[in-house]
């Protein structure tokens, strides 16, 4: 065997067993779970009650300008890292879809109306929802080191989705464009309103259920 | 120029290949995914909610702006307080009566090229939205995820106005407007081939 050959069959070898060595992918981490941060950050990000006032939120503020945006990027994740902690709690949430639907219905409203609210205004309404969504988040889960870093992967990925949508929607100029994220408005406050009569519906249910009993 | 063009191709096909992909059906959420596409399905599985929603698309583009985009900002909006009395039962009588007759009249209005004040268009497709709106409020599948299923037919129902608009942009076109008004008479065509099925 030359040199060269010797070579190549030690680095295949050493390939090899490198290959056979190496652990499994656990690509699917349903019994692993993904550590607390990530299950912030996939919660906010899956969830659509929570995804998308934040979003309305991100392209009210964007479409106001880079200020506006800079300070949602401050007041939303900073409201809902206090809102999810206080939320700890409470044992139990209540009338989530609700609050979600006025919320829906109310950023909606201001994206597709273009309104042009002061700095002060967005400030408490990014604010509000943070701490709002924050603490319907938080309910239920109990204090913990794990739930605190839950509380972080959730304020983190409200922050990242403002950063993106804020910045995109910052830097639209065409009109065409400023108007399609309008449109995007009134899906977000149609789907709130839908969702408002969903929640309605449930209420006036439980409430027949209850006369009943 | 022919480099473009060829780019353009192949940007159109990459977008319907990815829009015909079958679902991956991996993990889905139990219930949640399927609230999500059975709602996106819904206003597409109706012909007559299809023509509709087309319609308005077709007859902002003729308008132009600003009813280009007020009409299919009104229209979801509107739909959506028709799907509130759906979901809360509140009825509405003649539903099916008139969901054709939004086909017909936005049709004709397409076909006859009327241009009435940006109000009064506005003021018309909200009335046949309400109709739309209950016919998928009342429809809901029971078990769906109720906000995955509004969010889907809200954005299928904007994806078609968006697909009418962008058939109505052919007006500028020297032939296109005669395209527009065919494709107008053709969705009041199917707007009475509805009529006369509710009736029947």
């Amino acid at each position: 065997m030359t040199g060269a050959s010797a070579s190549r069959f030690f680095r295949a070898m050493a390939l090899l067993v490198a290959a056979l060595a190496c652990g499994s992918a656990e690509a699917h981490l349903n019994a692993t779970g993904m550590g607390p941060i990530y299950d912030g950050l996939i919660h906010f990000l899956t969830s659509p009650e929570d995804l998308v006032p934040a979003l309305g939120l991100a392209l009210l503020a964007g479409l106001r300008g880079a200020e506006y945006g800079r300070r949602a990027l401050c007041t939303l994740p900073a409201g809902w890292l206090v809102g999810t902690l206080a939320g700890f709690t409470a044992t139990s949430a209540s009338a989530g879809s609700f609050w979600a639907s006025l919320w829906f219905l109310l950023l909606g409203a201001l994206v597709v109306f273009d309104v042009k609210i002061s700095l002060r205004a967005l400030t408490v309404l990014s604010g509000f929802l943070g701490l709002v969504h924050g603490f319907l988040n938080g309910s239920g889960m109990g204090f913990s080191v794990a739930t605190i870093v839950v509380a972080l992967g959730l304020a983190t990925a409200a922050s990242i989705l403002v950063v993106l949508a804020t910045a995109f929607v910052v830097r639209l100029r065409v009109h065409w464009a400023r108007v399609a994220v309008r449109v995007g408005g009134s899906w977000i406050a149609a789907s709130g309103l839908l969702m408002l009569g969903w929640s309605m519906r449930g209420i006036c249910a439980d409430s027949a259920v209850k006369s009943c009993a | 120029m022919i480099r473009e063009s060829r780019y353009r191709w192949a940007l159109a096909v990459a977008i319907v290949a990815a829009l015909s992909a079958p679902m991956a059906l991996a993990h889905i959420g139990q219930g949640e995914a399927s609230g999500l596409l059975t709602g996106f399905l819904h206003p597409l599985s109706g012909m007559d909610h299809v023509l509709a929603m087309v319609a308005v698309g077709l007859w902002g583009a003729q308008l132009g702006a600003p009813a280009i985009w007020v009409l299919p900002v009104a229209f979801p909006l509107v739909m959506a307080m028709g799907g509130l009395l759906g979901f809360l039962g509140v009825p509405v009588p003649g539903i099916e009566y008139g969901i054709a007759a939004s086909a017909i009249m936005l049709g004709a209005a397409v076909a006859f090229e009327v241009r009435p004040p940006i109000v009064v268009a506005a003021l018309l497709v909200g009335l046949f939205a309400i109709f739309h709106g209950h016919a998928h409020g009342t429809e809901l599948p029971p078990g769906e995820s109720a906000l995955l299923y509004s969010m889907g037919f809200v954005i299928a129902t904007g994806c078609l106005h968006a697909i009418g608009i962008g058939i109505g942009t052919l007006h500028r076109r020297p032939w296109g407007e005669k395209v527009l008004r065919a494709a107008g008479t053709a969705v009041a065509a199917g707007g009475v081939f509805f009529m006369w099925k509710a009736i029947a």
